[in-house]
Order: structure tokens, then sequence, then C-alpha cells
């Protein structure tokens, strides 16, 4: 594994094992999460995840509200990219109730969802930036969050949980010279990527740090489950915008970024950090293509009754946000209540295969490889 | 699994394979005999039984002409309080060849057993953990079979529609549901 301990005698440098406890309140674990690791000397072990500690029985409280109601609760659960979660039940529910939504629905939909997931990869490199040592990229990663919040704040009043994306359609038009401000932030960000690279990415220390560290290889990350970045950095060419378009995406062109081992194994902490990097790109061409394309007269809602009753029957539906495919299986008996409803949440599979990447590393690259996975905690524990 | 899928002409790989098709392949390859679900897709489920599990799962795995090597959700569920079985959603998918397959585990509650894919699969090792949390169904062969979500020392599975929520817990008063917003 990682230390090239092959040479010496293990047992001459074998000593008593120690339990080092990461958690529950650690800035580099994004949240409430201990993860107990066992340690002999520098070189880990084992690690043994604790969740829970954000449990807020999210699909509890889905059977007892209508499904209406609970789109506010899947902003809650993945809270850095909540018009993606409000999309993907959105999506689900159109496919259980077999409703076709207005185009331009369709379009200000992929809007808000590729800005949300620009927002959200910033976080990822900001705060992965930070996880080890590097503390300027992070500012610079929040002023342009920033502008992409403000937007979202004139779009719909709120800037992290948005409520936004209903079923059947989105709860307000753009406002007017909203479109006009999006161009102009494209026109900002485009060249701040340069920035980020110059800042981050090629930074001696940071591939240091990264490159070659922790290293997912596909077929892991596939039995895993790991999906979204994470598993395009391991080189696996999937991504369900692409694969399984939904909504009006097979309408863009895009490119898929995939890591391709560039500072060192294919699967590593920098391969998964860099493919968010191209992703920003990628991104910024749909919302271009999408913002070029939509129809600028028409309804917002589809037309429905005012409580949704779906059919009997039941629904798998998954989506790609800026962590993984988003699953949610829905049942529905015909009442104004879902009879239940399961999230398959990204976060909650990359997390799960820490154990078999880390293990044989140092404790600062647990820090580094946790941070490279980008989980939520909220998402987690629902 | 009985005999040698090339034997009776499937040498060529399917590019796609819908629900129905699936089930026939299956039924040919395989000692236990489905019978498709009547209902359309996406609805349609293969539904096994859990004696048949494991040796059904390593063939969905590893068959050349399934090969679903990606499990996308495990999804536990509670019939209704007068049910008298619970039930396991599998949705697996194929990353070779694009397809999809739903399997059903109903077990009843007075005996929630389920054989443990979790060393097929390595992504059901939470959700298997998360579902007994949940429902109290075991995953027989589980290697590390633990609550995942709530605490250790916590008592019933709350997602059972009969579950009655605990009026303290370590002392600590669990506020009343309120029925109609005041």
């Amino acid at each position: 594994m990682g230390i090239e301990t092959s040479t010496l005698d293990r047992s001459a440098i074998h000593g008593e094992e120690m339990v080092l406890n990461i958690g529950p309140q650690h800035p580099s674990t994004h949240g409430v999460l201990r993860l107990q690791v066992l340690t002999d000397g520098e070189i880990v072990t084992k690690i043994t995840p604790y969740i829970g500690y954000l449990h807020r029985c999210f699909e509890k409280h889905c059977e007892n509200v209508t499904y209406e109601q609970v789109i506010p609760y899947t902003d809650r659960c993945d809270y850095v990219a909540s018009m993606n979660n409000n999309f993907g039940y959105a999506v689900a529910m159109e496919e259980l109730m077999g409703i076709e939504v207005p185009e331009k629905v369709h379009h200000i939909r992929v809007i808000v969802a590729e800005l949300n997931r620009i927002a959200s990869h910033h976080l990822a490199i900001g705060t992965f930036g930070l996880d080890v040592g590097a503390f300027t990229p992070f500012l610079y990663c929040f002023r342009d969050r920033e502008r992409i919040l403000d937007l979202f704040e004139l779009l719909c009043g709120a800037r992290l949980l948005y409520n936004y994306i209903w079923v059947g359609g989105v709860s307000h038009d753009f406002p007017i010279g909203f479109v006009e401000k999006v161009y102009e932030f494209l026109d900002y960000f485009e060249p701040k990527i340069q920035e980020y690279n110059d800042l981050l990415t090629f930074n001696k220390i940071f591939i240091e740090r990264t490159a070659d560290v922790g290293v997912l290889p596909a077929d892991v990350a596939i039995s895993y489950g790991v999906s979204g970045p994470n598993l395009r950095g391991s080189g696996v060419k999937w991504d369900l915008r692409k694969n399984e378009p939904y909504s009006i995406y097979n309408k863009f062109e895009f490119d898929i970024p995939i890591g391709t081992g560039a500072m060192g194994t294919v699967g590593d902490c920098w391969d998964r950090y860099y493919v968010r990097i191209r992703e920003l790109e990628e991104s910024v061409k749909i919302t271009r293509q999408a913002l070029d394309q939509m129809p600028r007269e028409g309804d917002v809602h589809a037309a429905l009754p005012k409580k949704i009753r779906p059919p009997k029957g039941h629904v798998y539906s998954r989506t790609e946000t800026p962590r993984g495919d988003l699953g949610f299986y829905i049942i529905s008996d015909g009442k104004p209540k879902p009879f239940r409803l399961k999230l398959r949440s990204p976060a909650f599979t990359a997390l799960s295969c820490i154990d078999e990447i880390a293990r044989g590393w140092m404790i600062a690259d647990v820090i580094a490889i946790l941070g490279s996975l980008d989980i939520v905690l909220g998402e987690i524990d629902r | 699994m009985t005999e040698d899928p090339s034997a009776d002409g499937w040498h060529y790989v399917i590019a796609h394979m819908d629900y129905r098709e699936i089930v026939d392949y299956i039924n040919r390859n395989f000692n236990e005999l489905y019978s498709p679900d009547t209902r359309e897709e996406p609805a349609a489920v293969l539904r096994v039984s859990p004696k048949d599990w494991t040796e059904l799962a390593y063939f969905l795995r590893d068959d050349e002409n399934l090969v679903f090597d990606s499990m996308m959700c495990i999804t536990g569920i509670d019939y209704g309080i007068e049910d008298e079985n619970l039930g396991v959603a599998y949705n697996l998918h194929s990353m070779t060849h694009h397809h999809k397959l739903e399997v059903r585990i109903d077990v009843p509650k007075s005996k929630p057993m389920i054989p443990s894919v979790e060393k097929i699969w390595r992504m059901a090792d939470w959700f298997e953990r998360e579902i007994y949390d949940m429902y109290g169904i075991t995953f027989e062969g589980h290697r590390d079979h633990r609550r995942i979500l709530l605490p250790e020392d916590w008592v019933g599975f709350p997602l059972r529609k009969d579950y009655e929520f605990p009026e303290t817990w370590h002392g600590i008063v669990v506020p009343k549901i309120k029925e109609e917003w005041e």
C-alpha cells in the first residue's frame, strides 16, 4: 500500500496499536462525523466511520407530509446543492405521475441546477485546499460562490435552501434582468478557473499532498456504488446527464471529464479534484447553451391539481447531482402522502469506501482523502 | 447455476435487455423458475424468495450476458400494519450492458431474515445496516451487523408503520407530535 515498507522488517517497527478519534467536531470532517482511526505509529490500519449525528428522520417525516411538503426537506439533505436535490425529487415525481412540463421549465431547471453545481464544486475545491493546508484558494472560491448565491437570492429570496423547483414546474419565473445577470456572471467566472489552476491545481505542495494518495480503482468504486466526480476520477466515463439523459440534457453539447492520472495514478485524490475543476467549465458550457435556447415567453407551471395524488405504483429514478447519483425510490398508494420514500445519497456510498482506500496511508493523508471525496453530512445522515 | 450460458446459443453479448428478456434469460439458465410480474414497467419487479437469493445474486453479477455490476439502491419497505410481510427492494444496474432490474424479497415480520449480499456488492454493506436499523430485518452473513444511523442502544425500528415514539431517551423528553398546525 501507500508507504514503501516492503524492505523493512515490519516486526522491528511494529508497536502497539492506538485508537485515534477524529471528530465528531473537527474542521476537516465537513460536518458532524466521527472517524475512529486505528493507527500503528503514523500508519492507519483501520477506519471505522460513525455517522448519524445529524440524523433528522427524513424518511419518517416524508411519510407524514404531503408530496409538495417533501420538497423543503430535500433541500436540507444536501444543503450546498439544494437545487439539484429539488430537481431529483421533481424528476422522480414527474416520472411516477407521468406528467410533461413546459419547455421553458426544463431550461430554467437546467440553468439553476448547473449554477448550483458550480457553487457546490467551489465549496468542494475550496475546502479541499483548506484541508491540505492551502488557505488562500478557499477565499477565492468563496468570493465567486457568493455571486451565485446572490443570483439565487434574486431568484427566490433564499441563499442556501431554495425550495425552488416544484413538482410540475418552478416556484417563480426568472425576474426581469436575471438572464443578463447570469450571462454577466459566466463572463466574469470563466477566466477565474485559470486562477484556481494557478493557485491550487498545479501548486507543487498541493500535488505532493494529493497525487498518488488514496487511489480508488474503478472496479472497487463501482462495487461500492461510488458515483459522480469520485467515480469519474477513477477513469470511468459515466455521467447520468449523458448516459441516461433526464430533463433536456440530451440537447446540450458537453464533455465528461475523467481522471487520467496526469500527476500520479488514475483515481488518486488529485484526479478526483481535477475532475471537479474541469466540470466547472462543462457546467458553464451547458448554462450558456440553455440560456441561448430558453423560450422567453410561457408559463412556469404544468397544469396540476392543488393536491397531488400520484397513481398507485412505485418508481426508482436517479439524477446527477454535484456529488453523484441521487436516487429516489417512491411508493405511492394513491393517497396525498408518500407511502414510502427512500433517498439514495451519493455521499453515503462515497464515505463507505473510506476504509478501503485510506488503509495503509498516514493520518495526514486520511484528511486529504476525506476532503477529496467531497461528502456532505446532511445527506449521509438524512 | 445449472448450465453453461453458452450451451444454448447465447454467444453474443446483448447490448440491452428489457425486463421480460431478463426474466426469460434467468429462467433459461437458472434452476428456479420465476413468473414475470404482470404489471407494466417501470414497476415490474422480480420476486425472489430469501433462500434463492445468494445463488441468484452471484449469477446476476457474474453472468456475462447480465453483468449487474452496480447496485444502485436497496430499500426497506413495510407494507402496512395489517400486512404480515416486510420487503426489501434491490435496484440493480449493469454498467456494461446498460440494463436494469429490480429484485424484491418479502419476509414475514415474525422472522425477518435475508441472506446478506454485502460480499457481492460492497455497497450493500451500509445499506443493509441501515435497513436493519430502520426495519429490524436481519441480514445473515453480514460481517459488521450493527445499527448505523441511530445510537446503538436505541429500542425499536422507527420506519415500521406500527412504531411508537419513546417518551424519553436517556432522560431527554421527546417532544409530542402535533397533529395539525397550531
